[in-house]
């Protein structure tokens, strides 16, 4: 039994020094936490969440932002926020993409297709920093991996706005926020209260829509979450009860000479 | 080797392996006469065969969906993480399985050297081993540049700076490393190439390392030469390979625990930034195991001498067996080198820590008297010590009580159960 005292001190020395890590990334504020109904072993996406949150993205974020990863298809897809195929198609066609070249050997535009990836919302990056006052509009697929702190960190810089304290100079097109590294950011805060129109009648609250958003993103960011909670509490049983039988084997095999194991 | 003859049963198996002896092999390595006393730090050997195994099985299928493009890469591993039929499941095993396999590594070489593993006549299998890990630091470094994320590109711009420090030469042999004047899309095609050959060259070293092995046979825990086969022995198979067995399956409870609800959290964020050579990360951090490597690399002020430092670090492994002049191998039997043993670990753990953090101020003091004590110990106090330290006395065999006891049974199994606590 030691060795598996001495193995848990050596995990935890280990843990220690992972999250030393995290602490070097950078001093911020304590983030907000939420209790997400994704983190833990069982954790799930709130599939009227992710729904929700994916209109806000539409709405709010998707002029600046892009989702480059995503195809419209993954919309549709298990484990995400499951709009029906027609759904995910009448959202595809509201999009315009580019395609060719036709038998004439000219570019066409057509309505988006399922197969499509997300249509970004400026050419290239010059364009979206140029129309950004100088920054660059990060791409949203895998932000919240992106940034340590995770979800609660999108959410808290979403909610982190505020005046700058006394003595704090801001330029113009630059903005305060709590939680932002350096506390300057140059989003103006994306989320007032009723931007948006819930279809399901959920209050649209700026805390609810960050939560939301915040949901469908560490969705874009790990479409396959649920999958890969199902398999791994699957795993783990299947490890333990081998862990188990091979236990009691051991025991028996060595029961055959005078020497412990 | 085992000392009988071995002859096949059959009439076919004895034609065969007249002409090429694979059964010879087999049954030399089923009856291969291991101590009976080995306690479960010597299951790490068998951990690290599966990790490694592990790592190029998931290794080439992720290579199959792979771009290896300086454009291409970050999008193909976000191709791999979202259309590939469990390709985030593979990828999180080979991600995180090079962590675990680090982990199993330095478990692996702590133990030989509390159990002084390394020295006569097994001189060979350490540095075979040494070897190995060296490769294994390359390795992993040059995958995690695959993914060209932001850490992935300013980790090896640090890295491959390194060698810029070597006098009138370093700039060329630079600029020869990326293949431009930069790190870029040639370094990165290169990386891949190296980062796909170097496990097999491990895979070789590993096959020579286990030989090397069956030559002397295993140390054991308290160190004395025994009989092979004898009562101290027992057969590796069926009693090593059930509790290497058990052994790696709780290892790898640890490891789906990580693959599957903390996949993540052994990375950096940063990594799922695609490359920018524009921005430069706020803190540039490599992977926690080369952590202590990079503490005694930023604690010399001096590049060159830093690199010299760092390299000097593994260096002086190598030479391990002809630094440490004990003639006593297990720490069991010397009191005094225990304690320097345990400042050891810690003196490593503190490096990995301070380099975790940024050079300047306490950190940078940390870190310097982490880096001296740590050549203090293998150039000054391992050779003075084996000469001075007074050990306690040694058992005759594993079975046998301690030297000048009694041979009364009771005696002995209460001295089993003595070892049984080392």
């Amino acid at each position: 039994m030691k060795i598996f005292l001495k193995l848990t001190f050596l995990f935890v020395i280990i843990s220690s020094l992972i999250s030393s890590r995290a602490i070097a990334a950078g001093e911020q504020q304590e983030l907000l936490k939420v209790d997400w109904s994704f983190k833990s072993f069982f954790g799930k996406f709130d599939r009227a969440s992710l729904q929700r949150g994916y209109q806000v993205y539409t709405e709010v974020c998707a002029s600046c932002h892009s989702l480059k990863h995503l195809s419209y298809r993954n919309l549709a897809e298990k484990g995400g926020p499951e709009f029906t195929e027609l759904e995910a198609k009448a959202i595809a066609s509201n999009f315009e993409v580019t395609d060719g070249p036709n038998s004439d050997g000219e570019m066409f535009e057509r309505p988006a297709k399922l197969s499509d990836k997300f249509v970004m919302p400026y050419a290239n990056v010059q364009e979206a920093i140029a129309a950004n006052g100088g920054a660059y509009p990060p791409d949203m697929s895998v932000l919240v991996k992106a940034r340590s702190g995770g979800a609660n960190y999108i959410y808290s810089v979403l909610m982190g706005y505020d005046e700058p304290p006394a003595g704090m100079e801001l330029d113009d097109g630059v903005y305060y926020n709590k939680y932002m590294y350096g506390n300057k950011i140059k989003m103006a805060s994306p989320l007032d209260d009723d931007i948006v129109e819930y279809s399901d009648g959920t209050k649209a609250t700026v805390d609810q829509m960050a939560k939301d958003v915040t949901t469908f993103l560490q969705w874009t960011a790990e479409p396959h979450l649920e999958a890969r909670h199902k398999l791994g509490f699957r795993v783990i049983i299947y490890l333990s009860v081998l862990t188990i039988l091979v236990y009691f084997s051991m025991k028996k095999i060595w029961s055959r000479i005078e020497t412990k194991v | 080797m085992s000392d009988h003859e071995y002859t096949p049963k059959s009439k076919v198996g004895k034609w065969f392996n007249d002409r090429l002896p694979l059964l010879t092999l087999a049954n030399h390595l089923t009856d291969y006469p291991t101590p009976k006393n080995l306690n479960y730090w010597w299951t790490f050997g068998g951990i690290l065969t599966f990790c490694l195994i592990t790592q190029i099985i998931t290794g080439i299928v992720l290579g199959m969906h792979y771009v290896a493009h300086a454009d291409l890469a970050f999008q193909s591993v976000e191709h791999i993480m979202r259309d590939v039929n469990y390709g985030w499941l593979i990828r999180y095993v080979h991600a995180n399985g090079a962590s675990m396999f680090f982990l199993a590594v330095y478990i692996h070489i702590f133990r030989s050297l509390y159990y002084g593993s390394y020295k006569s006549p097994r001189e060979v299998i350490w540095i075979i081993g040494m070897l190995i890990y060296f490769l294994m630091m390359a390795t992993a470094f040059m995958g995690y540049v695959l993914p060209w994320g932001q850490m992935s590109f300013w980790g090896a711009t640090v890295i491959t700076n390194l060698f810029s420090a070597i006098p009138l030469v370093g700039e060329s042999i630079t600029n020869w490393l990326w293949g431009g004047y930069s790190v870029d899309n040639p370094t990165l095609t290169r990386f891949f190439s190296l980062h796909y050959l170097f496990p097999f060259l491990i895979l070789g070293l590993v096959v020579l390392h286990i030989w090397a092995l069956h030559v002397p046979g295993n140390n054991n825990p308290i160190g004395i030469d025994i009989k092979k086969p004898s009562k101290d022995t027992v057969p590796f198979h069926p009693y090593i390979v059930i509790k290497d067995a058990f052994a790696l399956l709780i290892f790898l409870l640890i490891f789906a625990f990580f693959v599957f609800f903390s996949p993540n959290i052994l990375g950096h964020a940063d990594n799922y930034i695609e490359a920018n050579p524009l921005v430069t990360p706020a803190h540039i951090v490599p992977e926690w195991y080369l952590l202590p490597f990079y503490a005694i690399l930023r604690s010399v002020p001096d590049k060159l001498l830093g690199v010299i430092a760092m390299f000097a670090a593994i260096f002086v492994l190598v030479i391990l067996p002809w630094l440490d002049t004990s003639k006593v191998r297990s720490t069991v039997f010397r009191p005094i080198y225990k304690q320097f043993y345990w400042f050891l670990v810690a003196d490593v753990l503190i490096l990995g820590y301070v380099g975790a953090m940024p050079a300047e101020g306490l950190y940078l003091l940390i870190a310097r008297v982490a880096t001296a004590y740590y050549f203090a110990h293998f150039l000054i106090i391992l050779p003075f010590l084996g000469l001075k330290e007074k050990t306690t006395p040694l058992p005759l065999s594993i079975t046998e009580p301690i030297l000048g006891g009694s041979a009364d049974m009771a005696m002995a199994r209460n001295n089993s159960d003595f070892k049984e606590k080392l």
